[in-house]
């Protein structure tokens, strides 16, 4: 027989103003099963808790309801106060009379009643709640960090700072990411590379960083505290043990006519190659789509003038397994390619600007390459069409963002800056150029941002014009774009020798098939989501999961910096302790009567049912029934719903107490 | 469970919603501190996910005097849980088949996606069900079948049976 305490709250004036509290505490005592029933003026405070415990161990309370606000805000600090006073704290449920009666309510009569209606549902289902003991699992104190750019840089450093081992994974060939690719930075027009480099080398160097480049995730199982990743390491076709990084086969390299992807395409690479000359590590990799030697089987100079003896055409794939506790995700970003539409992309407006039709039509990457000085015109910003320096150059903004009828709603946030940047780097190296700049509006947050977009207008003399491009076309070398002037109302046409297309932030491709893997969700753009908008912004709603970066949602170096160290720190908190306690809020199977069709484990999200075989004393197999991991599961309870057989329950909402709820009304 | 409304004349309709912690139960959380005003006739069941949801629960709030039902939870897509409320799509588009087949008013029972954002939304739900289902007037289908139910359970004796017949 149950003894239930209800404790009804007056939440000083905001629930005794319209519910009667006395008749509903008086209603709550009639209730069978109820051992006492009281109010309290504010049973949250210290001599609310007090009278709680104080009458759990006075009146031998074997469960206890609090009538209050939501579960929402203080079911964990009753939780904790039945704890304290000896009962599991599984054991206490809250009727939420606040948030859904009094606060929506006006007629007393009407909120009473309602009142006494939740807090009998409340008395029914708590007679039915069982002890449910804390659920624990160890940590591994290992970190998988996916992304080398300086999001993944930055995460890494600061967890193997922390003293954790850490795995860094990145596709490309080196670490560095697309900050390594940008020249100058916004907004005070720091060297990109100066202020990367060192990074990427304290990531080479330190004792606690495993370093993969050239590979990918292949597999996540696990859960928080126990993941195991596989990871496909591609095959380089280059030892990097013994290799020395002496550069001699990429410059006996016969196949020289490859463009080069870090270059944005306008620079030229070799077969064998490292993506730029600070790469990290420094090892070369065979592009084995372009080699001669793996196209016709003849060649292999780069074998032969090898000293060391590194290069290695028969490599092949291997797969690593690591077993991690933290998983950060920093895969980034990529720029919207106007040219050419992906198969599949919902979005429109491919082959606008001409982009991908006129040469001199770039996008704001191929900018940074130009103007940067290990680019491939050392910092010369030249047409690529005829390498002419450009006179009279335009740049166009908003293109793909903040488009709704071509796909993408959402401000790129950062092209606004670059593009300021942008107009004055070329100012700073073409003396007697103009450049243009059409834009919608200046967007311009951020320490010290809007100072340096007035900069480029004031100082550097950009043309800022408000409005969109209506048209561009070639005419002889030049490209003619055409647009309005909004805030003048006036046409505007200019004759420009080169045009920048300041191209929408977008996740990388295939960032919908990592998060697949990763079980994690993702928005319509394929940005990761994060498990709370405001108060958890860097964790995933999957336990032990993190978000670090422009993967997330499109963001500059200072913000993906603050965002990768956020992370970090997470994953340091969750590494502070040997064993994570969970809420023990999951789905048993009753083995007995299962019957091993596993609809179960078709529905679960997270994996967490498995196969369980039940064997005889000699061990013959008798059946195989379905068996939830406690560790994987999140209790959303979607098998129990499932089951056929009616032999899974998700504790804490079982059959029983929503019956006896349902039964109460 | 509690002392009746003795207003017998006018017909104040019983809706049970069963929603989800992450997304509706938190919208009318958002509903109450934004002190948005509904009728006091929904009762609300609290579950991790509407995926949890099952259909048995439906009828078993019908049997037991509910007049309308309202299930709600995350808008799809936003599942805290990845996918429970595309699982409760589903199972929900057979279930309602079934009730319309049965010959129960669908209108007595609605499904709606209310986030943790929309307080106002979930007034607009929890109203516009209240006013179709008194403007419906009492479910009785489900509560005659308990009641019978009920009193068939208790014929224990031939002398009672024959009376129960006789009503």
């Amino acid at each position: 027989m149950s003894r239930i305490g209800v404790f009804v709250c007056h939440c000083g004036e905001n629930i005794s103003r319209t519910v009667d509290v006395e008749r509903v505490a008086a209603h709550a005592a009639t209730l069978p099963g109820v051992a006492c029933a009281t109010e309290y003026k504010y049973m949250c405070s210290d001599p609310g808790q007090t009278l709680l415990k104080k009458a759990i161990s006075e009146q031998r309370l074997t469960h206890v309801v609090v009538a209050a606000c939501s579960p929402r805000m203080h079911e964990r600090t009753f939780r904790k106060a039945v704890e304290g006073a000896g009962l599991n704290p599984y054991l206490c449920e809250m009727a939420n009379i606040r948030e859904h009666c009094s606060w929506v309510h006006e007629d007393r009569e009407e909120a009473t009643a309602k009142a006494c209606d939740i807090v009998g549902m409340m008395v029914e289902r708590t007679k039915k709640n069982r002890v449910l003991p804390a659920i624990t699992v160890p940590v591994t104190k290992r970190s998988l960090v996916i992304g080398g750019g300086i999001a993944g840089i930055q995460a890494a450093l600061d967890i193997a700072d922390a003293g954790h081992e850490v795995v860094l994974v990145e596709r490309e060939p080196s670490i560095g990411g697309h900050m390594a690719q940008l020249s100058e930075t916004f907004p005070t027009l720091d060297c990109s590379q100066c202020i990367m480099t060192p990074k990427m080398v304290d990531v080479a160097n330190h004792p606690k960083i495993t370093l993969y480049t050239y590979s990918e995730i292949e597999l996540v199982e696990g859960y928080i505290g126990n993941f195991q990743v596989t990871v496909r390491k591609r095959a380089r076709s280059v030892n990097e043990r013994t290799c020395t990084g002496c550069g001699v086969c990429m410059t006996k390299c016969p196949q020289k006519k490859i463009p080069n992807k870090f270059d944005q395409n306008i620079g030229m690479r070799t077969a064998i190659y490292v993506p730029f000359p600070q790469a990290v590590p420094n090892t070369p990799v065979i592009d084995r789509e372009n080699c001669t030697k793996f196209k016709t089987g003849k060649c292999g100079v780069c074998q032969k003038v090898c000293g060391p003896g590194a290069v290695d055409f028969e490599q092949q794939d291997t797969l690593i397994v690591e077993a991690v506790g933290a998983i950060v995700v920093a895969t980034g970003f990529d720029l919207y390619s106007i040219s050419e539409k992906p198969k599949g992309s919902p979005i429109k407006g491919y082959g606008e600007f001409g982009h991908g039709k006129i040469p001199d039509v770039i996008d704001g990457m191929t900018f940074e390459r130009l103007a940067s000085a290990s680019g491939p015109t050392g910092g010369k910003i030249v047409r690529p069409s005829d390498g002419r320096e450009p006179k009279q150059i335009v740049f166009i903004q908003c293109i793909g963002s903040r488009a709704r009828e071509k796909g993408i709603s959402y401000c790129s946030k950062v092209c606004c800056m670059y593009t300021a940047k942008h107009t004055m780097l070329y100012h700073h190296k073409v003396h007697d150029g103009q450049a243009y700049v059409f834009f919608m509006d200046a967007r311009t947050p951020g320490k010290s941002y809007d100072e340096f977009w007035r900069r480029s207008i004031e100082e550097e003399e950009a043309v800022y014009i408000r409005g969109m491009v209506s048209r561009l076309y070639q005419k002889g070398d030049k490209i003619v774009v055409m647009g309005s002037d909004i805030a003048v109302g006036v046409q505007v046409e200019i004759e420009a020798d080169m045009v920048v297309l300041a191209t929408a932030v977008q996740p990388q491709q295939g960032a919908d098939l990592l998060a697949q893997k990763l079980g994690i969700s993702y928005d319509k753009y394929n940005f990761y989501s994060e498990a709370h908008a405001k108060l958890r912004p860097v964790e995933c709603a999957t336990a032990g999961i993190f978000l670090a970066g422009a993967c997330q949602g499109p963001k500059d170096i200072p913000e993906t910096v603050s965002q990768a160290s956020a992370a970090a720190a997470k994953v340091m908190t969750l590494f502070s302790k040997d064993r994570l306690e969970r809420e023990p809020i999951v789905a048993r199977v009753r083995e007995a009567g299962c019957v091993g069709c596993f609809a179960c484990k078709k529905v679960c999200a997270y994996g967490a049912v498995e196969e369980k075989e039940i064997r005889d004393r000699q061990g013959n197999l008798l059946r195989v029934v379905a068996s939830v991991n406690p560790g994987v599961c999140a209790g959303c309870g979607t098998c129990q719903a499932t089951c056929p057989s009616k032999c899974v329950e998700l504790d804490g909402y079982t059959d029983e107490q929503i019956v006896a709820m349902i039964e109460a009304l | 469970m509690h002392p009746e409304k003795n207003n017998s004349s006018a017909f104040e309709p019983k809706i049970i919603a069963f929603v989800c912690t992450w997304c509706t139960y938190a919208g009318a959380d958002l509903a109450g501190t934004s002190r948005m005003q509904y009728p006091s006739n929904v009762r609300v069941l609290k579950f991790p996910c509407t995926g949890r949801i099952d259909p048995v629960f439906i009828l078993k709030a019908f049997q037991q005097g509910a007049d309308g039902v309202l299930v709600s939870g995350c808008h799809p897509g936003d599942c805290h849980y990845i996918a429970g409320n595309f699982h409760a799509r589903r199972r929900f588009a057979a279930f309602r088949k079934l009730l319309e087949f049965v010959g129960v008013d669908l209108q007595r029972l609605q499904f709606s996606w209310v986030s943790a954002a929309e307080g106002g939304k979930w007034v607009d739900v929890v109203t516009d069900l209240t006013e179709t289902v008194r403007a419906l007037g009492p479910m009785t289908e489900f509560k005659e079948l308990a009641l019978e139910e009920q009193w068939s359970g208790a014929l224990t004796t031939p002398e009672l049976k024959e009376a129960y017949l006789q009503i």
